[in-house]
């Protein structure tokens, strides 16, 4: 298994400052404080939908990369995206999900089929020619830049568990200071 | 807010024109049509768009998707328009209400009303799913808009641009059929 951070940081060494990042809930708590930067989309609205937003901003800003990292809980709230954003096909896509089987922001209760549900699986077959999975961190560090220059939509799955207790305060996540500073960083880009 | 509530009900209305809908998304700036397949719209809007790529068509699996994609495409300054059933619509609200009234983003969402009686006003309707639509619009602070017949068309492109310029959603209610 990976520890978030780590993971995260892997990711974070190959995103450049021109980036859009749609951290979600646990990962984003981690997430914004390894890439403090407006470009991370953090106001999502309602769980699972990080993805959707993603899609759109993919298709308004085909010039960008696009990096969701979302949780395995709110896939699984949303798994009709995994369909859509295939079919669609942004190139400038990549969707990565942190796979602990828990939903850790609501309790850390299991999702259903923890441990069985393959969320690689399903995105191979929604569609996604381009799927990994990984639960070493040195392979998958090895591996992260190259997976980022690859052509979207892209798919991985990270098998992590929690890197320890967070200070959760969600207004650094749905503040309107927050969508403001992604508004006018995304015009000024 | 549009609502013609004490309208009587069963009044003479004239047809609703597809082509001069897709003419209102066009002159709106829409670029991106997201949709659920409805009934009511399928053969006079859908079915046409679907030959266009300007606007783009994304055929999405759940109505919800729509409503965050539109919102991304916000972001960009791009117009995405959400075309879908009031069954979708209901099913999306919690989308709605933490996407596009929370946020205040311009979500523009086109919803054919099922089972509603031509000429009978959504409220007036004898269809539940029907006539709660706009008492639930009412209760989310949400403008709409009744277009039923060709001289509702005009209202289309001044409610996507308000929806644009005040950041705020709008839903334009399909009361029939479109030829």
């Amino acid at each position: 298994m990976i520890d978030r951070k780590q993971g995260l940081a892997a990711i974070a060494r190959h995103v450049t400052d021109a980036d859009i990042v749609l951290p979600v809930y646990s990962t984003a708590f981690d997430w914004i404080d390894i890439r403090p930067n407006p470009l991370n989309y953090l106001s999502h609205g309602a769980m699972g939908l990080a993805s959707s937003h993603a899609l759109g901003l993919a298709l308004g800003r085909p010039d960008k990369r696009v990096i969701v990292l979302d949780g395995d809980g709110s896939l699984l709230m949303n798994l009709g995206t995994l369909v859509t954003t295939a079919e669609a096909a942004p190139k400038n896509l990549f969707h990565f999900v942190c796979e602990n089987g828990t939903y850790e922001a609501n309790g850390g209760h299991p999702i259903p089929g923890r441990g069985h549900v393959s969320f690689a699986g399903m995105a191979r077959s929604a569609g996604y020619k381009n799927v990994y999975e990984f639960s070493d961190l040195k392979i998958f560090e090895q591996q992260a830049g190259a997976i980022l220059a690859e052509q979207g939509p892209v798919f991985v799955c990270l098998k992590i568990v929690s890197s320890g207790d967070q200070e959760r305060d969600y207004s650094r996540l749905h503040g309107p200071h927050v969508r403001k500073a992604f508004r006018d960083a995304l015009g000024a880009n | 807010m549009s609502a013609s509530a004490g309208v009587a009900a069963g009044r003479t209305v004239a047809g609703l024109s597809g082509q001069s809908i897709i003419r209102e998304i066009k002159s709106s700036g829409i670029q991106f049509v997201v949709s659920v397949p409805d009934i009511t719209t399928s053969e006079g809007l859908l079915r046409p768009l679907a030959k266009l790529t300007d606007p783009r068509l994304i055929r999405i699996c759940k109505e919800d998707e729509g409503v965050a994609i539109c919102a991304g495409l916000s972001f960009t300054g791009k117009r995405g328009l959400l075309l879908i059933q009031q069954t979708g619509l209901l099913d999306s609200i919690n989308a709605v209400r933490g996407v596009a009234v929370e946020y205040n983003l311009p979500i523009c969402m086109m919803v054919g009303l099922l089972e509603k009686e031509v000429g009978v006003m959504p409220r007036q309707s004898k269809r539940y799913g029907v006539r709660i639509v706009e008492p639930i619009l009412d209760a989310m602070g949400i403008a709409y808009h009744n277009i039923e017949e060709d001289g509702d068309v005009g209202k289309i492109r001044p409610a996507i641009d308000k929806a644009f310029a005040d950041s705020k959603p709008v839903v334009l209610l399909i009361g029939q059929r479109p030829s």
